[in-house]
């Protein structure tokens, strides 16, 4: 397989989600390459946060964007060369919350892109503060008392915002999410893919998942009203609902590079533009 | 006497007298003139004052003037707010459908429904009375008409020369012997420079008064072989740049100071992570939402201090449009050179009044290389080098591992906390700090103009360099213009203060910023002369707030 470790020193905890998303992220690019996509047009971006680490660790192209904006700097990726693949990393504090109008418009513009969420459903770098994912309830540092408010539903969210492509994992299941995330990356749009997380430090439910996730049978993925109802089998809170995982919602429509670019690749043109004619006009 | 005129057209919004402006300059242009159109509006869409005033001179102009010589009025309210400044002669032009005045009155209502036009086209028929009353050529006014009016031409025109026809002659405007110029505002000057450098992207999220280049470009993007995009909001613009900046796409954004506040942490990305970009930055009467659509120079300190952490950009002001055209250019070049954030600092004065450009400007500006890998070895992001400038490279190219970063990092671009690395990464960053400031201080980063051997002088920025100019001519003293800001030419500085004994600080905001950034390199100006109403300088008001000081 495709080397792609890089010589920094891996700092997640022992047993952190991360590491499954890590493997997947691993094993999909290297069958992408193999499927021949060149390695050098990968990019992936991430945000800041612990979900952010995964591109220390792979040894690919990287921006490593600020809280909140690796959606927007993977889309501007996009746009200044669309030949590149480009797999934004983010969390559910840095897209749910601090940079969440990036999330919807690169959705709902169609940006070529693939979203992959490291949701672990609490602020952990900073050491568990409640993030739009959170349950209710949820004892976190800025809230001792409980999160006072209720989750909202990011799937349902992106079905609203325009999303081509949207899918949840599981760090428990690598394989599955492998697969997803090859699924997410040759779709033609914008792919979201949601990945739940435990944290073992600060929002350990890997007994929870592990006991509710179950895997989605094929549907027609093209019907939104399939999908919403499969999204709505669980909205985020903790209790007995089972929660699917997989393809929920994929349909193929226009790009914004297409739209947008109409086939120009602006990286691509290094040529002087003389302006005689343009000058001319403005007599 | 020199010839000099200043005619202003005035109605309520959505009456179009910005185009009629535009309209009326080029009728000038055509014979000789050198123009300067100030354009006056209000943040709404119906409906208000709205106001061009056009200068038309024999020499180059920066600045409208007081007086008025021909007062176009579309509505009563224009010659009740502006004959104040109507000369002795000064000749009034009115829609008689609407008013009686002195002066004449064309019916360019009626005239526009009885030929079968749109209630818009009283405008042209405005236009067509004002070029009888000059005394123009019909053959030449309507060479101009057909040029400029190039949609339902036919039945401007019949509209043009009925008005023409049926309008008395009063005096007679020569034809110079010069060539008409281009008229370009500021932001169309811009434009065209960052296109003639090379420019592959721009990003903007609408704000008066830079929303015009947006408008420029996405209009001619076909054109000009580039693309333009339009984010939800204005930290999607940054950091969208900078995303297409890494992938190896020549960028620039534009917003006026409220865009700008959301892109600073951004700002502070572009400069660790050393990615190139360009942000135009036209200021308008602050703080907060302020007023939007009038001028201010109240952002200096802001974009010098803008981002958080120890880190210099290129901050350049241009005074107007050619020296908008060949900065901007150059700010492109500079930011791909240093792989740095620079910022072009213009105003509402700059950007959306209209000058006379010459031919040969797109002379001053070419795309110039940055420094790019050389293929042997393993790359690095971030390489160590004497001058602190590491060799680019993109992504997708061979053999290329590419891996920018907002974080401290090592000479790969992996994160790194260690005390070593982190000192070593910011005296490269130092040192091409020190790089720039060499280069500023290259360029002509300090300008002066006047009486070059006066003890007196003043000292201004930016859109202040127009109307400052024809005081300083007037009174016989010395002008400095400084061009850079950040890194700041000190040696320019020094060197264009030599022998002055007097400096008088003019610029447009309440605190002297400007002159506070000399005080930092221990110049400092005896007087200062500040405005703060939304409105630019006046070269009479200028003249006659330095007489009273020297």
């Amino acid at each position: 397989m495709e080397k792609l470790d890089t010589y920094c020193k891996n700092t997640w905890c022992p047993g952190c989600g991360n590491f499954g998303i890590l493997e997947a992220v691993k094993q999909a690019v290297a069958s992408l390459v193999k499927g021949g996509v060149s390695k050098e047009n990968f990019v992936l971006t991430a945000g800041i946060g612990c979900h952010a680490k995964t591109i220390d660790y792979l040894n690919l192209n990287s921006f490593y964007s600020l809280h909140g904006r690796p959606v927007a700097t993977a889309s501007g990726i996009k746009i200044g060369n669309p030949e590149l693949q480009v797999i934004a990393f983010s969390g559910d504090g840095d897209s749910y919350d601090e940079g969440i109008c990036h999330l919807i418009h690169a959705a709902k513009r169609n940006s070529d892109i693939t979203v992959i969420i490291h949701d672990n459903r609490n602020f952990a770098l900073t050491t568990g503060q409640f993030t739009a994912t959170s349950p209710k309830g949820f004892p976190g540092r800025s809230t001792p008392k409980g999160n006072p408010e209720e989750p909202f539903n990011p799937l349902e969210l992106m079905l609203a915002a325009g999303a081509s492509f949207i899918a949840r994992g599981y760090t428990g299941k690598i394989e599955h999410l492998k697969n997803l995330i090859i699924e997410g990356v040759k779709h033609r749009g914008f792919s979201f893919i949601e990945v739940l997380q435990p944290c073992v430090s600060f929002f350990d439910n890997y007994q929870f998942y592990n006991k509710t996730v179950y895997e989605l049978k094929t549907h027609n993925f093209s019907s939104r009203k399939e999908a919403l109802n499969k999204i709505k089998e669980w909205d985020y809170l903790n209790g007995d609902s089972k929660i699917p995982i997989g393809i929920f919602y994929k349909i193929r429509k226009p790009t914004y590079e297409e739209e947008v670019l109409k086939g120009l690749n602006p990286s691509k043109i290094k040529k002087e533009f003389p302006l005689k004619e343009t000058l001319e006009r403005f007599v | 006497m020199k010839k000099d005129y200043s005619i202003l057209i005035g109605g309520a919004a959505g009456e179009g007298s910005r185009v009629a402006g535009l309209l009326g300059a080029k009728l000038l242009n055509k014979l000789g003139y050198r123009i300067f159109i100030y354009d006056d509006y209000q943040s709404l869409i119906r409906g208000g004052h709205n106001f061009s005033k056009i200068r038309a001179s024999e020499k180059k102009i920066l600045s409208q003037r007081r007086g008025i010589d021909f007062l176009l009025a579309l509505n009563k309210d224009t010659i009740e707010r502006h004959k104040d400044n109507l000369g002795k002669k000064g000749i009034i032009i009115y829609n008689s459908d609407k008013m009686k005045d002195r002066g004449i009155g064309i019916p360019i209502e009626k005239i526009t429904k009885e030929e079968g036009g749109i209630p818009i086209m009283k405008n042209v028929a405005l236009l067509g009375g004002f070029a009888k009353v000059i005394g123009m050529d019909w053959k030449i006014a309507e060479e101009v008409f057909k040029k400029e009016l190039t949609k339902k031409t036919d039945l401007n025109l019949k509209i043009a020369k009925r008005a023409y026809r049926e309008t008395k002659n009063l005096i007679k405007i020569e034809k110079l012997d010069q060539e008409p110029l281009s008229l370009l505002t500021g932001n169309e000057a811009i434009s065209l420079g960052a296109v003639k450098a090379g420019l592959n992207l721009y990003l903007a999220y609408p704000m008066t008064p830079a929303s015009s280049i947006l408008h420029y470009l996405a209009a001619h993007q076909e054109e000009f072989n580039i693309a333009v995009s339009h984010p939800e909001n204005e930290i999607a613009v940054i950091n969208m740049a900078l995303g297409a900046a890494y992938a190896g796409a020549r960028t620039m954004v534009g917003t006026s100071g409220g865009g700008f506040a959301l892109m600073t942490e951004a700002l502070s990305m572009a400069a660790q992570s050393e990615t190139p970009i360009l942000i135009v930055e036209s200021q308008r009467t602050a703080p907060s939402s302020g007023v939007p659509t009038y001028t201010g120079q109240g952002d200096l300190f802001f974009v010098m201090g803008a981002g958080h952490g120890d880190f210099l950009r290129f901050v350049i002001a241009p005074g107007d449009a050619e020296e908008a055209f060949y900065l901007t250019g150059e700010a492109l070049n500079l930011a791909w050179k240093y792989q740095t954030p620079a910022i072009l600092l213009v105003d509402k004065e700059v950007s959306e009044n209209t000058f006379s450009v010459d031919k040969d400007i797109e002379k001053k500006v070419r795309p110039e290389n940055f420094l790019a890998r050389n293929k042997k070895g393993n790359y690095k992001r971030y390489k160590d080098t004497k001058e602190g400038i590491s060799p680019l490279a993109f992504p997708g190219q061979k053999n290329i591992i590419s891996k920018a970063t907002s974080y401290e990092h090592d000479e790969f671009g992996i994160s790194t906390e260690e005390e070593k690395d982190i000192e070593k990464m910011q005296n490269k960053r130092l040192r091409k700090f020190k790089k720039m400031a060499q280069e500023v201080e290259k360029l002509e980063a300090v300008k002066t103009y006047g009486k070059k051997n006066s003890q007196k002088a003043i000292v201004v920025w930016g859109s202040t360099k127009g109307p400052a100019l024809e005081a300083a001519e007037k009174l016989g003293i010395k002008m400095i213009q400084p061009i850079f800001f950040q890194p700041f030419p000190e040696k320019q500085m020094r060197k264009a203060l030599k022998g002055v004994k007097k400096l008088i600080s003019i610029e447009g905001n309440s605190l002297g910023q400007m002159e506070q950034v000399l005080r930092c390199y221990g110049i400092k100006p005896d007087n200062r002369i500040l405005k703060y109403t939304g409105r630019p300088f006046l070269p009479e008001e200028i003249e006659e707030r330095v007489k009273k000081i020297i």
